[in-house]
């Protein structure tokens, strides 16, 4: 029994340790998301619950979304249908819900293990997106930047 | 799964009998080398963490290695004064300069000693420090990143050995010359004139509080012995710092025997604030002197290196007050205060009894002038004066002691293969046990501080013979674990090193660990060459220099076709990583590459140069294992005769239509 309370102590040493990296046994907020997820399969799993999308585009969005895309995204996605390692982006607003834009890309790990669009994704790709350590903010610009991708003013 | 957890315990129990057994037949191994509870002790199951980081010197590997406690795993080996081709440091454009001195690039040295930064006298996590033994250097280590930072050269210095111990704010770091050496203009003399023309430096280096940047704030011209240790006073003591000096017989041949001859020796005790009340008031002395100071950028991604040309001196003989002798027996290495800062422990690797010198009682025999004499111009102080007293018969060759936050002192015991444990008011010898074998420092989590951890000791033996399985000649260096909570010290473990760790500190893993840095943010990347994202991929003619900016993210690199290099040209592999995810790093390595390979994080920018020998078309790949495809990430560098006229093209993705003749 011994070790048990040893291992009990260091657990609780580091429960505030910040950023400690997932045991098998216990991952954090996936069941919460998941039961969220059920509720609307279509947004995709994370914190982004309700995107508000206005008309026109929000200009300096669009300018900073493309800055973001051009260092963080380009290497992968094209602005066309073309699918390199990851799908071209053409009619991504279309196809897919902006909640579930920004949750593949701010909560990327979590949607690979857990949503069925996304998993189908990565049996198409083979490639696991890569998290890009992108705030929920530079995710909504790029979202904006998607959407005039898409044809959108 | 509890199950299985438990049948893990008592395999490496089992393991652990087995070896009780086996070491039963060998000489100076007692039956009782470990207890029944130990495999638990230091059992870490998977997935979970270490209490300590154990922050251990690599000696003649250059290097510093970091393991956990208990377990003894290590987990990264930071290269410090040492080319290291597994990530390009030494080898990368990006980190040459680090290794520049005033003898020009040194790729090796012999990391000797760890300091870990305080504030208070306790540990704060930021930095490590460790000396450079041959090349004189002292390297600053960043904990959060546990990469090199700065490497400040010392000039006037034969051997840095006496370092890098710090004071209780790490408000300096010291550098003791092992060898005294000539200097200045008069440095082309007959070695028998030693005692006229070899000078002691010890040089007292600042730090900045925040940046942690080094500086040289001045030098402290000493008799011309050998420095070994040192530590700083703390507490009461603070303000003085004590170094263990040998060979104050002058010897300059066969120190073994002529720089045994005394009875005693010095511990050398240095009033700095009174230093800094010198030079306050203006009796420095600048004197010329070359040394480099070379610094890491980590926006940059690069260092620079500035060579110095004059440092501060001042001369103790002249300015008095500043430095004392105590008598201490016999060719002291360790020179340890305990954590109250009262008492000041010299052990002398060839006496049979360990003097304890009192703070207190040294400052009332400077007061009454209680000295026996004088060495080279600077007071000794008589050695009654100044003990607090002796603990007698501990061992055979005391080497160096740390202290537990109870009263307790540990001292390691070289010829007599042992540490003991003695209380430090008492004198009282309370228990020792055996180490495998020959050991040299000890380290206690936090024993050089103010407050110590405590829970384990660690030794750091210099003989493992039979304690491993054999590797040739050649074999591992060992570290063994002892719990020190209870009364008894108790064989915990054995874990191999890499190197020869000299010394080691280690401290709680919670003052680390929530500042590990996991990327490098490709926003703050201010490298020159940087291409933050795939836009900006290109390759640069200049003259004979072709700059490639290449960025690598899974699994691709951009560009991987370029064509118009042409012999006679220096390549340079500017390879940006655009990965921003924990634990992504790329790797970058060509055909015929005379140096290394390079490693790159994420958000980093790393530079290899390459000069192609011949002509043809060369491969060039990612060396760290990425992805699925991670072997498909490589591409082509073609390269021409000198004057030809192929251009320079680069691309990825692009698929030639070979009818046109492009590419002919």
């Amino acid at each position: 029994m011994k070790y048990l309370v040893a291992t009990v102590v260091i657990a609780l040493m580091f429960a505030c340790a910040p950023d400690k990296p997932v045991n098998t046994e216990e991952k954090p907020d996936i069941n919460q998301s998941a039961v969220e997820a059920i509720t609307d399969p279509t947004k995709g799993i994370g914190a982004v619950k309700n995107v508000t999308l206005n008309t026109p585009l929000e200009q300096d969005r669009v300018k900073r979304g493309l800055s973001i895309y051009e260092m963080k995204c380009l290497s992968c996605h094209k602005l066309d249908e073309t699918r390199i390692v990851g799908p071209g982006w053409k009619d991504i607003t279309k196809k897919r819900k902006p909640e579930w834009i920004m949750n593949m890309i701010t909560n990327v790990d979590v949607m690979l293990e857990q949503d069925p669009e996304a998993q189908k994704l990565l049996e198409l790709c083979l490639m696991r997106m890569p998290n890009q350590n992108m705030s929920i903010g530079d995710a909504r610009d790029v979202l904006e930047f998607m959407r005039q991708n898409d044809g959108e003013k | 799964m509890k199950t299985n957890v438990l049948y893990r315990i008592l395999t490496v129990m089992v393991v652990f009998a087995g070896l009780v057994v086996w070491q039963g037949c060998k000489p100076k191994a007692p039956a009782s080398v470990s207890m029944g509870d130990a495999a638990t002790k230091t059992y870490v199951p998977p997935g979970k963490y270490d209490e300590f980081y154990n922050v251990v010197s690599g000696g003649f590997n250059g290097q510093m290695s970091i393991y956990g406690l208990p377990s003894g795993r290590l987990f990264r080996i930071i290269p410090v004064f040492s080319v290291f081709p597994e990530n390009g440091w030494g080898f990368s454009e990006e980190t040459k300069p680090m290794l520049n001195t005033s003898h020009g690039f040194v790729p090796w040295d012999d990391l000797h000693h760890i300091a870990l930064s305080t504030t208070k006298g306790e540990h704060d996590g930021r930095w490590a420090f460790g000396n450079a033994n041959n090349t004189p250097r002292v390297a600053r280590v960043d904990m959060k990143t546990f990469k090199t930072m700065e490497i400040l050269e010392l000039p006037n210095s034969g051997g840095n050995h006496s370092s890098p111990f710090i004071t209780e704010n790490t408000e300096y770091v010291v550098a003791g010359t092992r060898f005294s050496v000539p200097v200045g203009d008069k440095t082309d003399v007959p070695i028998s004139t030693f005692k006229e023309n070899f000078k002691g430096y010890i040089s007292f280096i600042s730090v900045d509080p925040t940046e942690g940047e080094m500086k040289i704030a001045f030098q402290l011209k000493t008799p011309g012995v050998s420095f070994d240790l040192a530590r700083a006073g703390k507490g009461k003591s603070h303000g003085w710092f004590f170094f263990s000096t040998y060979n104050t017989e002058q010897a300059y041949t066969l120190l073994e025997v002529n720089a045994s001859q005394k009875d005693k020796d010095f511990i050398m005790a240095v009033n700095w604030k009174k230093a800094e009340e010198y030079i306050a008031a203006g009796k420095g002395e600048k004197v010329k002197a070359k040394y480099a100071h070379n610094v890491y950028d980590e926006s940059s991604h690069t260092s620079t290196s500035e060579m110095m040309n004059e440092v501060l001196q001042l001369d103790p003989a002249v300015l008095k007050d500043i430095i004392y002798f105590i008598p201490c027996p016999k060719s002291p290495h360790g020179c340890d205060t305990d954590p109250t800062g009262e008492y000041i422990v010299g052990s002398g690797k060839l006496a049979a009894l360990i003097p304890v010198f009192s703070f207190t009682k040294m400052q009332q025999a400077i007061a009454n002038k209680e000295f026996e004499g004088e060495f080279a111009g600077i007071p000794v102080i008589k050695y009654e004066a100044a003990l607090h007293g002796e603990v007698k018969k501990p061992g055979l060759g005391p080497l160096h002691t740390e202290f537990d936050a109870n009263g307790n002192a540990y001292t390691s015991f070289f010829v007599s293969s042992e540490i003991v444990k003695w209380n430090v008011q008492t004198l009282e010898v309370l228990d020792r046990v055996p180490t495998y074998y020959s050991i040299g420092h000890l380290s206690v989590p936090g024993g050089p501080t103010a407050k110590p951890h405590g829970k384990y000791v660690v030794a750091y033996n210099k003989i493992t013979k039979d304690r491993y399985l054999p590797t040739g000649p050649e074999l591992t260096q060992s570290a063994q674990l002892y719990d020190i909570s209870g009364d008894k010290m108790k064989l915990l473990l054995d874990f191999p090193t890499t190197g020869e760790p000299h010394y080691a500190e280690s401290i709680p893993a919670e003052l680390i660990m929530p500042n590990s840095v996991k990327i490098f943010k490709l926003e703050e990347n201010k490298h020159p060459y940087a291409a933050l994202g795939e836009g900006q991929a290109k390759v640069e003619r200049k003259g004979n220099e072709v700059h490639v900016y290449m960025t690598a993210i899974r699994s691709h690199l951009t560009p991987d076709n370029i064509e118009g290099v042409k012999l006679g040209d220096d390549v340079y592999f500017h390879v940006t990583n655009l990965e921003q995810d924990w634990d992504v790093p790329h790797g970058f390595a060509i055909k015929g590459a005379n140096n290394a390979e390079i490693l790159i994080m994420p958000g980093e920018t790393s530079t290899l140069k390459w000069k192609p020998l011949s002509t043809g078309v060369f491969p060039f790949y990612c060396t760290d294992f990425c992805s699925a495809l991670h072997q498909e990430m490589q591409g082509y560098i073609r390269v021409s005769p000198a004057g030809s006229n192929v251009p320079l093209k680069f691309s990825t993705g692009k698929i030639e239509d070979q009818s046109s003749g492009a590419g002919q």
